[in-house]
């Protein structure tokens, strides 16, 4: 292991970096040095803290505005502040971002040159300033064509961004990153989760080709054989912590997986209890889902009646999507049955109708409305959909008080709802007390199934124990099916039947939850059947 | 790694193409052929009808070519020109009060109007950047607000706080400016009475200057790219200018009307200023940026360009833009209503612009100037028509306002209609 004073020169050295937002702890006492030339990969979990850490380095406005971060930051030994993405590209740190900076109307060279054209003095220049310098197109065109040269990519530089290849884009990415001239340190975030296995393979060349020209690459990714492939040193964060940082060849895949993964979970046991009968009570299959950012492509799964289905996976890979899908939110295809009967995609009342809730992840956006009281955010669905809470005078309906404050005061007391009184408005409501209120609504629906997507996400630790068990004690008690979605893998072990791990838009394979962290963190990064060499059965 | 990742980029066949122009230009198209059913039954002489047509492309092109810096930053068809056009009248109402007359009168009121139409161009780009993807909507209703300010000063204020003594201006009462102003004796054709031309001399110039312009790009190539694979549409531009002289010469040898016709040359070579201008804007840094904030923000805030101040930029030169266009407009038209005159400009520019096949998103000066012909085409042909096809004048007057504002809407529920379409291709991609 490398120490902070040996004389060796480091690119890069972060130093102890740390971060708290508002309290809550993301980064402790993270130590990165690149050396040039240097392929260093960055495992860890989502939440392991590797964005924050990027932007800590890129001098995002999100870390600054909420009070910077501790430690230090050397380059090429030197100390330095960076308060701003153009600081960090002035201080030859460059990044091949995962969803791709481009602007599609522009053509290659436009847009590898953006915000650092060439330009000559023009006639309007001299009078107006620098501002008004006529671009050196011809210029531009060379010094791109030279860059595309470099990764290896033989088209037209002035051709037009919009309608390229995925891959494409890639490498164009990085051909605007190899055109500044003072690159030193290029981060490549997640490259390769967007391309084709073919792509992606020449993309590693590109990275190693850059790397030997002296350049150091950082490179985050979840694809462990990638990283045995290219990188020389790996280092792993887990919860904010600096897990390890090693040599690649000392290490490999199942290491590496048990390292991202690996904690210590407390099995509460009880729920398992309850197996689950084999009934299939809904049948998904062939199922997509147009989710921006979570996109489903092709998932066939059987939930059996009265069990706690986990989804988990990455975030990106799809896990949301599906819940979002059946419930009609966002555009869907393919064929999903409850109980036998189809259910008729892209239209969320019919899915409301047909016995489905849904505990939407997006709880301030979707789940609530905010400015209106716990007890008419508890019944708003069920009087919209069934008619419920509502008294007839002939085509004219009336809320119906009574009954709805009723109703409330019992969700209050079977939920625990910590609160002023059914009228208070959700708003000034704790995050884990506006989540039992989205639970309370779903409850008033008197679902088949209940599909509950990040129900801990925001909240703090006690109250997200109060959320699991409401979910154990439904699932009890009523024998309620429950489809929970979560990236915490640990609470997902915690209560579910079976676990489901999401990848790239597919269904990678369903483990019991005391199946140990090396297959949980294979499957994670879709390394699982590379490995153990087995099909994926929709029943897991 | 030898071998180089390669695409073809297919080309579309000549069938597809022509298919995709036209539906892509449904407007303009529509357009056209109204005008050529609309001048058919107009029974108007081809002579009358271009006379007509220089007098209101002088009078309206420059204020729609304002309208173009803004698309270019993404902020859309910026309503709030009415500003600008609202300072330039005010200044017109003021030199004319002054009885400053001819080119210094024009002077005085450039000189007036420039810095208010700056700090109002400033103010809307700060409401615009706190109002971000609501631009359009927020400058048409900070143009209706600012007309109650306008108001509030020429039709209250004047004559009785601010001391305003003018028998032809002011109301008998003493309060308030007349609905209409004259502007005989003092700016009317100041700028298109200096210099005129034959309207033969004005085309043969023009078309000399075309074909030195296609020949001097057909061997430079295009702009960006050089000698590229589209230079030889530059050799085109040059035929159609020998074809415009060889006509020339035609007309010049028959009694025709068109002889007689005369071109105000001082507004027709600002509006090629403007032109050549915002083509010359288009191709430095500051338009690039231009370009790079109305395409991405996020991008170009990512990558240095500050967002905010290249928006406001835009909102500045616009609103200067287009209160020299109506400087131009007003001193054309000769009399102008006093509270109206800016609130329809705002309309008219914007329908003109959008009639020439530009887009929320997308506009250039071919758009600006064909869209200016359509539009007036229409007006001078569509009352005539209707008289002689309906009997009555008014039907056809019915129909071109109708059409003016119709194709407003169209247009914008078409780009809200295609914007969604592509949003739901990229989904399912």
């Amino acid at each position: 292991m490398k120490t902070e004073h040996n004389n060796e020169h480091y690119v890069l050295d972060m130093r102890n970096i740390g971060k708290e937002y508002y309290g809550t702890r993301v980064l402790k006492d993270i130590n990165i040095q690149l050396k040039p030339g240097e392929i260093h990969a960055i495992l860890g979990e989502n939440g392991a803290g590797k964005s924050t850490l990027m932007n800590v380095l890129f001098g995002m406005s999100v870390i600054h505005s909420t009070g910077g971060f501790e430690g230090e930051v050397f380059i090429d030994g030197e100390k330095v502040n960076i308060n701003s993405p153009v600081e960090a590209m002035e201080k030859g740190i460059g990044m091949v971002h995962q969803e791709f900076m481009l602007i599609p109307g522009y053509s290659i060279t436009e847009n590898i040159k953006l915000n650092r054209e060439t330009t000559n003095p023009g006639l309007l220049s001299r009078v107006a300033g620098k501002k008004l310098e006529i671009l050196d197109m011809k210029s531009m065109n060379m010094d791109a064509r030279k860059s595309l040269d470099k990764v290896g990519v033989g088209i037209e530089e002035w051709v037009k961004v919009a309608g390229l290849p995925v891959s494409f884009m890639q490498f164009v990415e990085i051909a605007r990153e190899l055109d500044k001239e003072n690159l030193k340190v290029l981060v490549f975030d997640e490259p390769t989760a967007v391309l084709t296995e073919s792509d992606a393979d020449r993309l590693l060349e590109t990275m190693r080709k850059i790397a030997s020209e002296g350049i150091a690459i950082l490179f985050i990714t979840h694809r462990l054989d990638e990283v045995q492939r290219v990188a020389d040193r790996i280092t792993v964060l887990r919860d904010g912590q600096h897990v390890i940082t090693k040599d690649t060849k000392d290490s490999n895949v199942n290491e590496m997986a048990n390292l991202m993964v690996g904690r210590e979970i407390k099995m509460t046991g009880e729920s398992r209890d309850n197996e689950g009968s084999k009934n299939v009570k809904m049948r998904i299959r062939d199922f997509y889902v147009d989710m921006p950012g979570e996109t489903v492509k092709g998932i066939n799964l059987d939930i059996y009646e009265g069990e706690i289905l986990g989804i988990g996976g990455l975030a990106g890979q799809g896990k949301i999507g599906l819940a979002n899908g059946i419930m009609g939110l966002y555009k869907s295809e393919g064929n999903v049955e409850l109980d036998g009967k189809k259910i008729s995609l892209n239209n969320p009342e019919k899915s409301l109708k047909q016995g489905l809730a849904f505990v939407s992840e997006d709880r301030r956006g979707v789940g609530l409305l905010l400015d209106s009281s716990i007890e008419l955010n508890t019944v708003i669905t069920s009087m919209q959909i069934q008619g419920t809470f509502l008294k007839r005078y002939g085509v004219f309906t009336q809320r119906d008080n009574k009954k709805i404050r009723e109703h409330a005061l019992k969700m209050i007391k079977d939920l625990d709802i910590r609160c002023t009184g059914p009228s208070q408005i959700t708003r000034r409501l704790s995050g884990g007390n506006q989540q039992k209120v989205c639970i309370a609504r779903a409850l008033t629906l008197n679902p088949k199934v209940l599909f509950v997507s990040e129900p801990t996400r925001g909240i703090d630790v006690g109250a997200k124990k109060l959320v699991l068990d409401t979910l154990v004690q439904l699932n009890k008690e009523y024998g309620m099916t429950i489809i929970m979605t979560s990236s915490e893998l640990a609470e997902l072990r915690m209560i579910s039947n079976r676990i489901a791990i999401i990848n790239e838009g597919k269904l990678e394979g369903i483990l019991p939850p005391d199946a140990s962290d090396v297959d949980f963190g294979l499957m994670m990064a879709g390394e699982y059947h590379k490995q153990k060499g087995e099909g994926v059965r929709a029943d897991g | 790694m030898d071998e180089k990742l390669k695409i073809v980029i297919q080309e579309d066949s000549l069938g597809t193409k022509i298919k995709k122009a036209l539906v892509s230009n449904m407007v303009t198209v529509f357009f056209v052929i109204l005008c050529i059913i609309g001048y058919y039954y107009s029974g108007l002489t081809f002579g009358f009808l271009l006379n007509d047509l220089i007098t209101r492309m002088v009078r309206n092109s420059f204020l729609v070519l304002a309208l173009l810096l803004p698309v270019m930053a993404g902020m859309g068809l910026n309503f709030a020109i009415v500003l600008g056009a609202m300072c330039a009248q005010a200044a017109v109402i003021f030199v004319t009060h002054w009885g400053v007359a001819g080119l210094p009168g024009i002077g005085l009121t450039v000189l007036l109007t420039t810095p208010i139409a700056i700090l109002l161009g400033y103010l809307t780009g700060q409401l615009f950047n706190k109002a971000k993807g609501q631009e359009m909507i927020g400058g048409l209703i900070l143009g209706f607000f600012s007309n109650g300010i306008y108001q509030l000063i020429f039709l209250i204020l004047i004559g009785s706080v601010i001391p305003f003594n003018n028998e032809t201006l002011v109301l008998s009462t003493g309060v308030g400016l007349r609905s209409t102003i004259d502007l005989k004796d003092g700016l009317r054709y100041a700028i298109d009475g200096a210099w005129t031309l034959p309207f033969t001399t004005a085309a043969m110039a023009f078309g000399g200057l075309t074909i030195l312009h296609g020949i001097y790009r057909y061997i430079k190539g295009l702009p960006s790219l050089g000698i590229g694979p589209k230079h030889k549409k530059y050799l085109l531009s040059g035929a159609s200018g020998a074809a415009l002289i060889g006509w020339v010469f035609y007309i010049q040898s028959t009694s025709s009307f068109v002889n007689l016709i005369k071109v105000p040359m001082v507004t027709a070579i600002l509006i090629g200023l403007m032109c050549v201008f915002t083509t010359y804007f288009s191709r430095t840094k500051l338009g690039q940026d231009f370009r790079t904030v109305g395409q991405d923000r996020h991008i170009a805030d990512v990558s240095g360009i500050n967002s905010d101040k290249t928006r406001l930029t835009a909102m500045i030169l616009s609103t200067v833009f287009a209160s020299w266009g109506h400087i131009i407009f007003l001193q054309n038209l000769g009399t102008f209503s006093t509270y109206g005159s800016h609130e329809q400009i705002g309309f008219y520019s914007v329908a003109a612009l959008l009639i020439g096949g530009a887009s929320v998103t997308n506009a250039k000066i071919s758009h600006a100037l064909l869209g200016t012909l359509l539009f007036h085409t229409l007006f001078i042909v569509s009352p005539l028509a209707g008289r002689n096809l309906f009997g009555d004048a008014q039907l056809g007057e019915y129909f071109r306002v109708f059409v003016a504002y119709g194709v407003i809407g169209v247009s914008l529920v078409m780009h809200a209609w295609r914007k969604q379409i592509e949003g739901k291709k990229r989904l399912s991609q």
